[in-house]
């Protein structure tokens, strides 16, 4: 392919192209259809173009709804965003696996908290508190990773993991520990976590409702990203993407790596410090639950789904891996985000259409099958309720078994389904599509009777994992990253 | 000195330890193999601890078992090990296998996906509360003791398991045709495949002992503490983690050797520094930290000599 677009030259040296590269702009051509046009523009826009469309669109967002409770998902959206910007720089761009992250965010909370609240009674003015809290997480980073300068690799992931770990212990007892020179002092709040933390006071302007902190934020943000994107473009971060590739060959061209990761791990580190301010502001409080290994993997999920690396990816994984579990809460929107959810990808994984069409007729006509045959022989069976209510919840009350008692049974069928999930993906063909029909059955009946009872805790988690899973397998680039290129 | 306490933190912290050991015995054949820390070794653990307890309540529990207290105690084990090992052989062929030629951080992030998963679906599964084993009822609450030092029961049957384990282990990678092929995949995963080794075999049997190590250990956790519950994987993985880096990952007999310290480490923590049972995993931490800033490759490990 690529002699047809590049006639050779022979006398010219090509520096720094290979066949990929030089097939970049064939393969920009062969998008077709609407996703294709669309592909095109985003990559003729500039950069600034396309900050905007991002910004624009979140700026008019608090505008068109007046639902109190939008807001504050929009806000929290932000602020993971935030964070995982942050956690780009370290895991993206730099490749390293930072498993205390979340601990930095804390500090940022905690240290912010300290500053400025009732609890600690000290009343830092904003101007002076965030600069400070961000030089903390900045110096803390540095601490946290001054002894992964000597670990090979992977070892980083443990100190880092325990890193975050220790600091949850700390801050739940650091209530009632004597430190040196200071004595017995109440830093923390401990298990009760440090309340009354004062809002945002940027040069006398109060930050007080949450329309105003998601304008702060917002601001903050574009802020943070238009840096990073000055920081990925520069000498350092391309020395960071030749660090991530092959760490040995960056060291031969005589990069200082230890002093790169250090510098990553640092960026990251202020980054969520800062992140972790307006976290403590916006919830008036910091309380140790909110740092736990929970936050951890949604920020993974987000950065991974949004393709490492890609400041773009992050934004649209943001809003995706925040707002779909929020959907959740309630059990009759999550009735509808399962089944569209599930609906969009049979309809978009199988082809051809003939095939389509025989999975979702067969899917139909297996479930009221099953149904029949279970209210004739064993009306126990379909005796109970979804956890769902209205149209939908009532259509499907007919369709799938609905067990007086599905405590048990509701287990043994998420244990099948997950070997049958597994199983789907060894078998080939006919076999595949036939297999398909009691397997979307087989998960449809796992969801109304395990999984919906609990969407905001457990299930959300779960399904955050498997996310990881399944896009490390599939697409391990993430869904805007770019696939790497082996050149061997 | 007050000997007593000293011999009543040694005899916890070798019980704790060898639980630990076992952990990390399967962290580190898997690193050693694979250069892959798996993250869900922890949970297969914590599954591990469940498998046992069901078995145990499928036996008639522990206040009227339908068979002899011993024929229960080993049934226990065996479920637990082969839940746990054939758990560790799905995880790797699902979760790893696609992966293993992948950027070296993908399968780490899948790792992670896994753990996460595991512990939820056992959230959801098992319920929040805690499940006791009623170790007292089993077992009965003897204890045997030579001058200042006690041991109960399960603490023996902890810590004898776990040196026997060991030393089957030991005798396994050293002498059978399978712990070879381990040995040369590890050595060289590529040059072994040349060989005739069935890399794939070789490496899910890998995960299958580890796993079932695993397994082991959640059993033992329970014996002895009587307390399991869906998150104790993700702590116990850390310091079995923690284990096989101080002892040198890739290392079996520095995870052993690894896995005590940090037992002993954690109950003469408890016993002896300041605000001791609440930072012990501090203080484990503080441990990790200086013995790689010492010794990077840890206590047996060898240092990591990169050819290009």
């Amino acid at each position: 392919m690529p002699d047809e677009q590049l006639p050779p030259a022979p006398d010219q040296p090509r520096i720094g192209v290979d066949e990929w590269v030089a097939s970049v702009e064939g393969k920009r051509e062969r998008y077709s259809g609407v996703v294709g046009r669309l592909r095109r523009v985003w990559d003729a826009l500039p950069v600034g173009g396309r900050l905007l469309v991002f910004a624009i669109p979140a700026a008019i967002f608090p505008l068109v709804t007046t639902e109190g409770n939008l807001f504050r998902y929009g806000l929290i959206t932000l602020i993971y965003a935030l964070l995982a910007l942050g956690l780009n720089i370290v895991v993206g761009f730099a490749g390293l696996l930072d498993l205390g992250y979340i601990a930095f965010f804390g500090f940022g909370a905690y240290m912010y908290g300290i500053l400025a609240s009732g609890h600690s009674g000290h009343h830092w003015p904003a101007e002076l508190a965030i600069p400070v809290v961000i030089v903390g997480g900045a110096v803390l980073g540095l601490l946290v990773g001054l002894p992964s300068r000597r670990l090979v690799g992977d070892y980083l992931a443990i100190v880092t993991l325990f890193f975050g770990q220790a600091f949850v212990v700390f801050v739940n007892n650091a209530n009632r520990i004597n430190f040196p020179f200071v004595g017995h002092t109440d830093l923390t709040g401990g298990a009760n976590g440090l309340d009354n933390i004062d809002p945002l006071n940027l040069f006398g302007w109060k930050v007080t409702t949450t329309k105003e902190y998601y304008y702060f934020t917002l601001g903050a943000f574009v802020l943070v990203m238009m840096l990073l994107y000055f920081v990925n473009e520069s000498r350092t971060g391309r020395a960071w993407r030749a660090l991530r590739e092959d760490p040995l060959a960056a060291e031969v061209m005589s990069m200082p790596i230890n002093r790169l990761k250090l510098m990553a791990f640092v960026f990251g580190a202020a980054t969520a410090a800062f992140a972790g301010t307006i976290y403590g502001a916006v919830q008036t409080g910091a309380f140790p639950g909110d740092f736990d290994v929970g936050l951890l993997i949604t920020i993974y999920a987000i950065v991974i789904l949004g393709g490492a690396g890609s400041l773009a990816g992050v934004v649209v994984a943001a809003i995706v891996v925040n707002a779909v579990p929020e959907l959740l809460r309630d059990p009759n929107q999550a009735e509808w985000v399962f089944y569209v959810g599930l609906t969009v990808v049979v309809l978009a994984r199988v082809r051809p259409w003939q095939r389509l069409v025989g999975v979702v007729a067969g899917t139909i006509a297996f479930g009221f099958a099953v149904h029949a045959i279970a209210d004739a022989a064993w009306p126990r069976l379909t005796a109970g309720s979804s956890g769902g209510e209205g149209a939908l919840a009532h259509a499907i009350g007919s369709w799938i078994l609905l067990p007086s008692d599905p405590k048990q049974i509701a287990n043994f069928a998420f244990g099948l389904l997950i070997a049958a999930v597994l199983g789907l993906t060894l078998i080939d063909g006919v076999w595949r599509t036939v297999a398909l029909v009691p397997t979307i059955y087989l998960a449809a009946f796992v969801w109304e009777n395990l999984l919906i009872q609990q969407t905001a805790g457990a299930t959300r988690f779960l399904l955050l994992g498997a996310l990881l899973v399944v896009l490390m397998n599939a697409r391990p680039q993430g869904l805007f990253g770019t696939a790497r290129v082996e050149i061997v | 000195m007050n000997w007593s306490l000293f011999w009543d933190l040694t005899v916890s912290g070798l019980t704790l330890g060898s639980v630990y050991s076992l952990i990390a015995l399967g962290y580190s054949m898997v690193y050693g193999i694979l250069k892959l820390l798996n993250f869900a070794h922890g949970d297969v653990y914590m599954i591990g601890a469940f498998v046992g307890y069901f078995a145990l309540q499928g036996l008639g529990g522990p206040q009227n078992p339908s068979v002899s207290v011993w024929l229960v105690v080993s049934l226990m084990f065996l479920a637990a090990m082969l839940g746990g090992g054939l758990l560790g052989v799905v995880i790797e062929r699902f979760a790893y296998r696609p992966l293993r030629d992948a950027p070296r951080i993908a399968p780490l992030i899948s790792a992670l996906g896994v753990s996460f998963f595991l512990q939820n679906a056992a959230l959801l599964v098992f319920g929040a509360s805690f499940r006791d084993y009623g170790t007292f009822d089993l077992i009965g609450g003897k204890t045997y003791h030579r001058g200042n030092v006690f041991l109960s029961v399960p603490q023996i049957l902890t810590i004898v398991t776990a040196l026997l384990l060991m030393i089957g282990l030991t005798l396994f990678v050293a002498r059978s045709k399978i712990g070879k092929a381990m040995r040369a995949t590890s050595f060289d995963r590529e040059a072994a495949s040349m060989m005739g080794i069935d890399v794939d075999r070789v490496i899910a049997s890998t995960f299958f002992i580890g796993s079932a190590l695993a397994g082991a250990a959640g059993v033992m956790f329970g014996l002895v503490f009587g307390q399991i519950y869906h998150y104790m994987g993700f702590i116990a993985g850390l310091k079995g983690f923690t284990a096989a880096v101080i002892g040198g990952i890739g290392s079996i007999p520095g995870a052993m050797l690894g896995g005590l310290l940090v037992g002993l480490a954690e109950s003469y923590s408890t016993g002896y520094l300041p605000q001791g049972s609440t930072f012990q995993n501090l203080y484990v931490f503080a441990l990790l930290i200086l013995i790689i800033l010492i010794r990077p490759s840890g206590i047996l490990g060898k240092a990591d000599v990169k050819k290009v």
